[in-house]
């Protein structure tokens, strides 16, 4: 299966373990990434936040370019990226009220949100089916964060305030992932660097309720929720008194784990607070 | 005599709406928006006050509050909204507009950082993370402070942590159609 693939700026830098785990995990399913070509970056907050046509037509160059490659559906890692280039099909397509200076040729194809992607029930299968290691005494959490679910006139997600995909997934693989309530609170995004300590407060906020319903871990679908709930854990810990420490794992790792795929551990060692000792226990790696 | 201090912009609503629409008017104050808010606790307005006092058209309170600025874009409030006000999508455009007017923003740094960012990809096309944070510490000022506290070792040893694990880029990517992105970046500024 062919698909065209929107890697966004992050997956060539800070979220490399995640790109990684993404080529990885659509080899293995027999997905063929194929990048769209040129693209530029989205934008992301600072665009939507200061320049409101520039983020648009960002997300439009890249409908454009993504609407040239044949396939009809376009595989987006990161829920911005995602989030970003859905706002800019629906201002073309459908809000129509405002005028862009790029136009869209032929119809944008079919924006997924990657974790949406492996959550249909044809992929939910094929996990089932590959499952070599099922992830039987994991404990997990899955965060969600805001970008891929809100707001859903936009998205489309009907399960907005419970969202279920990276949970579905997780069952899949033979996990338990636990209810809690703060699946969709925000992580703070770009704040984490302009004003750290709105940052910590909130960050802190989903370590604390990740604690109180047991997690031994948390899972999550975007890069930049991983990198502030990954990076700054001393800083948060210092901030709040408390020891929290919750690995931090894509959805994407945890399918590598369960279907035996060799590379994980190479991802793994790519993160800040490292899991291995976790998954050591959990005897999900050597 | 002088009644109030207050000016209102009798056309701001109508201004706002120009742009949107964001519904803003259909407002009728139930505060479920501030209500599911996770960052009221950073902010001088809450969310339904900011809304209250457009309809009013007390602009200058408005452009001039850090509610605009700390909002974390996270989409809460426009998608519980009963009435379909479009919050968080206004409180971009009103970012905008104080940018646009010149407006001093009281939340220096935040602004700061979405300026760093565009500028980040302006001529290349992609963002650079290896350079942002310089770029972005560099022009927030916050370089100094970072040295009296100390502050810049944990920063650095943060940034040779990412590096040691292949997570911080050292060189930047240019695209084919750089000039494209440049010309997006300018003609909508």
């Amino acid at each position: 299966m062919k698909v065209t693939y929107y890697p966004g700026c992050s997956l060539e830098g800070t979220a490399r373990d995640y790109a990684d785990s993404i080529h990885d995990v659509c080899a293995h399913f027999g997905i063929q990434l194929q990048e769209v070509s040129d693209w530029n970056c989205c934008g992301a907050t600072a665009a939507h936040c200061i320049n409101h046509k520039a983020s648009i037509e960002l997300g439009a160059r890249n409908l454009k370019l993504a609407a040239r490659q044949s396939n009809p559906d376009l595989l987006v890692p990161c829920p911005l990226c995602y989030n970003r280039l859905k706002t800019a099909a629906w201002a073309l397509e459908e809000e129509k009220t405002h005028q862009y200076d790029i136009q869209l040729d032929a119809p944008a194809p079919k924006i997924w949100d990657l974790a949406n992607f492996f959550a249909t029930d044809e992929m939910l299968a094929k996990l089932r089916e590959n499952v070599k290691k099922p992830l039987e005494s994991l404990k997990v959490v899955c965060y969600y964060g805001c970008m891929a679910s809100r707001p859903p006139h936009i998205t489309k997600a009907v399960d907005y305030e419970n969202p279920q995909s990276m949970d579905r997934i997780v069952k899949a693989l033979g996990g338990k992932a636990l209810p809690w309530p703060y699946k969709t609170d925000c992580c703070g995004a770009s704040l984490m660097l302009s004003r750290p300590d709105m940052g910590h407060k909130l960050v802190g906020k989903l370590y604390d309720m990740a604690q109180r319903v047991g997690a031994q871990a948390m899972v999550v679908s975007c890069q930049m929720c991983q990198s502030n709930l990954d990076m700054y854990q001393k800083q948060i810990e210092a901030d709040w008194g408390r020891n929290f420490a919750p690995p931090i794992l894509y959805f994407t790792e945890l399918i590598g784990l369960a279907c035996g795929m060799p590379a994980v551990e190479s991802w793994l060692s790519r993160h800040i607070a490292d899991p291995r000792p976790l998954l050591r226990e959990a005897r999900l790696v050597a | 005599m002088q009644q109030t201090g207050l000016s209102p912009d009798f056309n701001f609503l109508e201004e706002v709406e120009a742009a949107g629409p964001f519904n803003v008017s259909e407002c009728f104050q139930c505060r479920k928006c501030t209500n599911g808010c996770p960052a009221t606790f950073a902010m001088d307005l809450f969310p339904d006050q900011v809304i209250r006092l457009a309809i009013l058209g007390l602009k200058e309170e408005v452009l001039r509050s850090k509610t605009i600025w700390v909002c974390a874009s996270c989409e809460t409030c426009s998608t519980r909204c009963p009435n379909g006000v479009r919050i968080a999508e206004v409180m971009d455009f009103f970012k905008e507009m104080a940018v646009v007017k010149g407006i001093a923003v009281p939340e220096r740094q935040i602004v700061t950082l979405h300026q760093t960012f565009l500028d980040n990809f302006r001529k290349t096309g992609r963002v650079f993370e290896g350079g942002l944070m310089g770029a972005y510490m560099l022009r927030s000022g916050q370089m100094g402070s970072m040295l009296k506290t100390g502050a810049w070792k944990d920063q650095l040893q943060l940034g040779w942590k990412m590096f040691q694990k292949g997570r911080m880029p050292l060189f930047p990517t240019s695209i084919e159609g750089r000039a494209e992105v440049a010309a997006i970046l300018r003609r909508s500024k």
